[in-house]
C-alpha cells in the first residue's frame, strides 16, 4: 500500500482477472508448457498541452488487454488480444503455443528460466497522494495556464509550451508456478518551455529542470512533494534573457561540473543501457544496439574512476522503474552494476540469468502493455553520492579554475555500442577561478563512455543527490517505452571535449 | 466485452452523442512479428488490438472546444460513459485554437480517395496472422543455416501489420481505410562481431521479401570490411543510401509545422516574421513531396488523427489528402498545415500525409551505379542512427553512422573506415548534393517505428561533417 493508503483501483479488480488466468493457464498446462504466464494490463494515459496559455491538445486514453506468454519445448511463444473472456484467454494460450511451435525449428537456444520463489496473491501500489487521473481536466489546465501566464508576463518570453503527461498503470500477473501479483503505479511528467524570439530571426528556448516522477498530482501543487515550481518559474525569464545575450562557447577542453538534472541522462545512456545483459549478449543488435561492456569483461572492465559506484534498483520510493514484482514474477531488488569503478553486474531477466549461470534474476523484466512481450528493461540506475563528498555544487565549482557548469538535459545521442556520446543542456555557465561567470550558448559535450567516467574527479555528497529520469526510453522490436529514474549527485569531470554547435553546422 | 462490428460501434456512439459535434474513430489492428539474434529466434508474437476514439466538440460564446477520449476495450454498457467523458472534457476545455467546422462528406469527396473509402465502409477489418510468414519463416531458417556455414551471425526483425480505420462523424462522414505495413531488417556480424552491417526493407504484403537476396547484400558488405582504412574525423564527400536520406528528410518533415515557423521557432521561420515558404533551399532541383496514391507507399487519403498539435487538428478528420509538394525544384513550397494554421499563415491548406518521397529530376540509377560514377574518393554509409536535434535554429542534427562506413575510390569500394558521429543540418545538406540516384522505396532505419513509407534516392553530398570517431562495430 502507498503512503496515502491507496489500494488498487476497484474497477480493475472487478475485471475477471482470476478466471482469465485460470482459463489460459489450464490450457497451457494441458498443452504441455514448461512455463506460462498471463498478464492483464490496463494503462491510462492523459496528455494535456497548452500553447501560449491556451489548450492545444488533450488526450485521455486507456489501453486494456491480456496476453499469454509460454515456454513450450524450449521455445518462447506469445499472443495478445483485447477481449477479456475465458474463451479468448484460452484461444490466446493456444495461439502462444502455436507461435512457440513456429519458432521451434528456428531456435537453437533452449529457453529456461532462473528459479524464483512463488508469491501467491501479493499486491503493490506505488507511493503517491493524489491520483492525477482523478483531477478534473479543467483543474489540470488551470495549473498549466497559471504557469504559462506567469512566464508570458515577462518581456523576454514570446511563447510558452506547458504540458503534463500522466500515466496510471495496473498490472495483473499469474504464472503456472503459482505466483499471482496485482500492481498499480502512477507517474507524471510536467514540462514548461519558454521561447524568446529576437528580431533578427534568432530564437532561444529554456525548459524547466523538474524531472518526471512516480508521484501524484501533489507534485505540481505542493513544494514539499519534490519540486518548487514557483521558484523555478520565477527564475526562468531572467535565465532565458541571459542566454539570448550569451556569447557562443569556444570549442575546446574544459573541466565540467555536471548537475544531476543533466547527469541523469548521461548515466542513462552510457551506464544504464550499457549494463543491460540483453544488449551485451546481442539480442538488441538490430535495434537498440549492443554494448562495449561485453560479458567477458564482467568483474574486470575499468568503467570509470574509483569514485564510481552505480546501482540498479527497482525499490526506490517514487522511482519510475520501481515495482513490487517484475513482469515475470521476480521480486524487486537493488544491486551493484559498477563498484569502485569496475563493472560488477548486469540488469537481468529470468532467461538470461539462467543462461549465464548468474543465479536468480534481479527482476528487470517489463512490458509496456499487454500487447508486448516482457523484455529486460532498465532498473532505476543511479550514481551513488560520495558519503564524504561536497555538500553543494558551489563547493565543486569553487575547485574549478577554468570550466563549465551544465544543468538540464536537452539533446542526446550515443552510438550503437555505447561508446561515443554527445549531449547538450538547458544551461551552460562558464566557470572562471572557482566562480560562475555567466552563460554561454551553442555548447555540446562529447566523449567516449569510459574516458568520461574515468575523468570523474569529484563526486558530490548526499546533499547534492537528486533523482532525474525519463518517460520515453525506447527498446525492443516491436518498440516499447519504459519510464526510469536515475538518481545522482553533482559531479566533476576533467578536461572534457566541448563542441561549438554553430561551428559543427559549418557557420 | 464488446463484440460489435466497428461500424456499428461508431453508429452507437453518434446516436449517444449530445454535443454540438462528434467524430468517432474505430480502429482494428493485427500484427505478427518474429525477432531473432545470433541465428536463433528470440521473441515473437501474434497480436490483435482495437481502439475507439470519441472526439466531442462543444460550441461556446468564445469558440468551440474539443474533448478526446480513447479506449482500447469498451464494454457496450460503458459506451455511453465514454461518450459523456469526451463531452465533459470538451466542456471543461477552453476554446480550441484549431477549432473549425467538422468536415462534411461533400468536403471529403473533393479528394480522389474518398469514393473508395466510402464504398468500403461496410467491409470488415482486415486481419493478418502468422500465416503471412509461412514462406518467409523457412527462408529465414535457410538464411540462418547459410550464415552459420559462412561464420556470420544474423540479428533482426520481421513484422507485418494491418490496421483498419473507420471514421464517422455527426456531419455524415463514413470513411474506411485499411493500411498494410511491414518491414524486415537484417543485421549481419562476423569475425567475433568486429564486422557489422545492415539491410532493411519496407513491405506491404511480406510475400515479396527476398531473404536470400538480402542475405547476399549482407555477405557482400561484410566482405568489404576485410580492409580497414584509418580516417580522421572531418568533412568528407559522402554517399548517403536511400535509408539515410529518408531518416534525414523525415526529420525535416516533422520539423515543418507552419504554426511553429510562423511563431518564429524553427529553421523555416523568416527573420522578422512569417515563414520561408518560397525560399530556395537547394541549388539542385530537388522535389520532396507526399502522395497517398503512390502505389509503392500508399496511405490514407484523408486526415485521420486522434490528437491536435502544432501541425494536426482533430477538427480536420476526413479532410482529403492528395499529392502535396513540400520542396519543389529546390524551393520550399509548403509547410504542414491545419485549416486553422493555413488561415493564420495565409498559405494553402497542406495537411501532413503519412508518406514522403524525394525525386531529383533527371537522376537515375541505383546506389551501386551512383558509387560507380564517383571518380575520386568518397565515403559510403550503411545507415544512420540515434539522430537528435542539437540546434533548432539551423536544424543541426547529430547522430551516428551505424554498421559500417565504406571508402570508395575510383568508383569502387576499397575498404572500411570506423563509424563516426555526424553533426549536419538536412537543409544545409540539400545545398551540397553533387549527384543523385533514382528514388526507390526504402525503410528509414532510425524512424522505422513511426514512419515506414518513404521513397528516396541515394545522394552524394559534399563535405558531410563527420565530427568525431565512434569505435562502435
Amino acid at each position: 500500500m502507498s503512503a496515502a493508503g491507496h489500494g488498487v483501483d476497484p474497477e480493475f479488480l472487478a475485471l475477471p482477472l482470476r478466471s482469465l488466468a485460470d482459463a489460459a493457464l489450464s490450457r497451457c498446462r494441458a498443452l504441455g508448457c514448461e512455463h506460462a504466464d498471463v498478464r492483464v494490463v490496463r494503462v491510462r494515459t492523459q496528455v494535456l498541452r497548452l500553447r501560449d496559455g491556451r489548450p492545444e491538445s488533450s488526450m485521455d486514453s486507456e489501453d486494456l488487454g491480456l496476453s499469454v506468454r509460454v515456454v513450450h519445448s524450449g521455445s518462447w511463444g506469445f499472443a495478445a488480444g483485447v477481449d477479456l473472456t475465458s474463451d479468448e484467454a484460452a484461444r490466446l494460450a493456444g495461439q502462444a503455443v502455436a507461435m512457440a511451435r513456429l519458432s521451434h525449428p528456428l531456435s537453437t537456444e533452449r529457453v529456461e528460466l532462473a528459479a524464483e520463489p512463488v508469491y501467491s496473491d501479493v499486491t503493490f501500489v506505488s507511493s503517491y497522494q493524489v491520483d492525477p487521473c482523478t483531477v478534473a481536466e479543467s483543474d489540470k489546465a488551470a495549473v498549466l495556464a497559471d504557469w504559462s501566464s506567469r512566464l508570458l508576463a515577462a518581456d523576454v518570453v514570446d511563447h510558452v509550451d506547458a504540458s503534463v503527461f500522466v500515466v496510471h498503470e495496473c498490472t495483473f500477473y499469474a504464472d503456472l508456478a503459482g505466483t499471482t501479483t496485482t500492481q498499480q503505479r502512477v507517474r507524471l511528467e510536467p514540462d514548461v518551455t519558454a521561447v524568446a524570439v529576437d528580431a533578427t530571426g534568432g530564437f532561444e528556448t529554456m525548459r524547466t529542470l523538474a524531472p518526471p516522477v512516480g508521484r501524484g498530482w501533489e507534485y505540481l501543487t505542493d513544494p514539499a512533494a519534490g519540486w518548487d515550481w514557483d521558484a523555478e518559474l520565477a527564475e526562468l525569464p531572467d535565465l532565458l534573457a541571459e542566454r539570448l545575450r550569451a556569447p557562443s562557447v569556444q570549442a575546446g577542453r574544459y573541466d565540467l561540473v555536471v548537475d544531476p538534472t543533466n547527469l541523469w541522462l548521461t548515466i542513462h545512456e552510457s551506464v544504464g543501457h550499457a549494463t543491460e545483459l540483453d544488449r551485451a549478449l546481442g539480442y538488441e543488435a538490430n535495434y537498440a544496439g549492443t554494448s562495449f561492456a561485453t560479458f567477458d569483461k564482467l568483474g574486470s572492465l575499468k568503467y570509470g574512476s574509483d569514485l564510481m559506484h552505480v546501482t540498479g534498483d527497482r525499490t526506490m520510493r517514487h522511482g519510475l522503474a520501481s515495482v513490487g514484482w517484475d513482469d515475470e514474477g521476480v521480486a524487486a531488488q537493488s544491486f551493484d552494476l559498477v563498484r569502485d569503478g569496475v563493472l560488477v553486474g548486469y540488469q537481468l531477466d529470468r532467461n538470461m540469468a539462467r543462461l549465464k549461470g548468474l543465479g536468480r534474476s534481479n527482476g528487470c523484466a517489463y512490458a509496456d502493455s499487454a500487447q508486448h512481450v516482457p523484455v529486460q528493461r532498465m532498473a532505476n540506475v543511479s550514481l551513488q553520492p560520495d558519503p564524504d563528498g561536497p555538500a553543494s555544487a558551489a563547493e565543486l565549482i569553487a575547485g574549478v579554475e577554468d570550466g563549465l557548469f551544465v544543468l538540464g538535459d536537452k539533446s542526446w545521442s550515443i552510438d550503437m555500442q555505447r561508446y561515443n556520446f554527445q549531449f547538450t543542456g538547458q544551461r551552460f555557465f562558464r566557470i572562471k577561478a572557482g566562480h560562475l561567470a555567466g552563460q554561454v550558448k551553442d555548447a555540446a559535450y562529447q566523449a567516449n563512455t569510459t574516458d568520461f567516467w574515468g575523468s570523474m574527479s569529484v563526486v558530490g555528497g548526499p546533499a547534492t543527490y537528486l533523482p532525474g529520469g525519463a518517460f520515453n526510453c525506447g527498446k525492443a522490436q516491436p518498440g516499447q517505452v519504459a519510464a526510469v529514474t536515475h538518481g545522482c549527485p553533482v559531479a566533476r569531470f576533467d578536461q572534457v571535449n566541448i563542441l561549438n554547435t554553430l561551428q559543427e553546422g559549418g557557420r | 466485452m464488446s463484440t460489435l462490428a466497428p461500424q456499428e460501434l461508431t453508429e452507437r456512439v453518434l446516436a449517444l452523442s449530445r454535443s454540438d459535434g462528434c467524430v468517432v474513430l474505430a480502429q482494428e489492428t493485427s500484427s505478427v512479428n518474429l525477432r531473432f539474434a545470433a541465428n536463433t529466434l528470440t521473441t515473437n508474437g501474434e497480436v490483435r488490438g482495437r481502439s475507439l476514439t470519441v472526439i466531442a466538440t462543444v460550441d461556446g460564446a468564445q469558440g468551440t472546444a474539443s474533448g478526446v477520449v480513447s479506449r482500447s476495450n469498451v464494454d457496450l454498457a460503458q459506451l455511453e460513459q465514454l461518450v459523456r467523458a469526451a463531452e465533459l472534457a470538451a466542456s471543461a476545455a477552453g476554446p480550441a485554437q484549431d477549432a473549425r467546422p467538422l468536415v462534411t462528406p461533400e468536403q471529403a469527396r473533393a479528394g480522389a480517395g474518398a469514393a473508395a473509402a466510402e464504398q468500403a465502409w461496410a467491409e470488415p477489418a482486415q486481419v493478418t496472422t502468422s500465416a503471412v510468414m509461412a514462406d518467409f519463416a523457412p527462408a529465414l531458417g535457410a538464411a540462418f543455416d547459410r550464415a552459420r556455414a559462412d561464420g556470420v551471425e544474423l540479428f533482426g526483425y520481421a513484422e507485418h501489420d494491418l490496421a483498419t480505420s473507420y471514421l464517422a462523424s455527426s456531419t455524415g462522414l463514413r470513411l474506411r481505410h485499411a493500411q498494410p505495413a511491414g518491414r524486415f531488417e537484417l543485421t549481419g556480424k562476423s569475425h567475433g562481431r568486429d564486422r557489422s552491417t545492415y539491410v532493411g526493407t519496407a513491405t506491404r504484403e511480406f510475400a515479396d521479401v527476398d531473404v536470400p537476396g538480402l542475405y547476399a547484400q549482407v555477405s557482400r558488405r561484410l566482405g568489404w570490411m576485410e580492409r580497414r582504412v584509418e580516417l580522421e574525423p572531418g568533412r568528407y564527400d559522402t554517399v548517403l543510401p536511400p535509408t539515410a536520406v529518408a531518416d534525414l528528410m523525415v526529420a525535416l518533415y516533422w520539423a515543418a509545422s507552419a504554426r511553429d515557423a510562423a511563431d518564429g521557432r524553427t529553421v523555416f521561420s523568416r527573420a522578422g516574421g512569417g515563414t520561408r515558404v518560397g525560399d530556395t533551399l537547394a541549388e539542385v532541383p530537388v522535389d520532396l513531396y507526399s502522395d497517398p496514391a503512390d502505389p509503392r507507399v500508399a496511405c490514407e487519403p484523408f486526415v485521420l488523427t486522434t490528437a491536435s498539435g502544432s501541425a494536426s487538428s482533430v477538427f480536420d478528420n476526413g479532410l482529403p489528402l492528395g499529392r502535396t509538394s513540400w520542396i519543389a525544384d529546390g524551393r520550399l513550397s509548403a509547410l504542414l498545415q491545419t485549416r486553422a494554421t493555413a488561415e493564420q499563415t495565409g498559405l494553402p491548406l497542406t495537411p501532413g500525409v503519412d508518406n514522403l518521397l524525394m525525386v531529383v529530376p533527371g537522376a537515375s540509377g541505383d546506389l551501386d551505379q551512383l558509387v560507380a560514377g564517383i571518380s575520386g574518393q568518397a565515403l559510403l554509409l550503411t545507415c544512420l542512427w540515434y539522430i537528435r536535434e542539437v540546434d533548432p535554429q539551423t536544424m543541426l542534427l547529430t547522430g551516428l553512422t551505424r554498421d559500417g562506413v565504406h571508402v570508395v575510390q575510383g568508383g569502387e569500394v576499397v575498404g572500411t573506415a570506423t563509424n563516426f558521429r555526424f553533426n549536419e543540418s538536412p537543409l544545409d545538406l540539400l545545398g551540397r548534393v553533387a549527384a543523385a540516384g533514382a528514388g526507390q522505396p526504402c525503410l528509414p532505419r532510425e524512424w522505422g517505428d513511426y514512419f515506414t513509407r518513404t521513397v528516396m534516392p541515394a545522394l552524394l553530398v559534399e563535405g558531410f561533417n563527420m565530427s568525431t570517431v565512434s569505435p562502435a562495430s
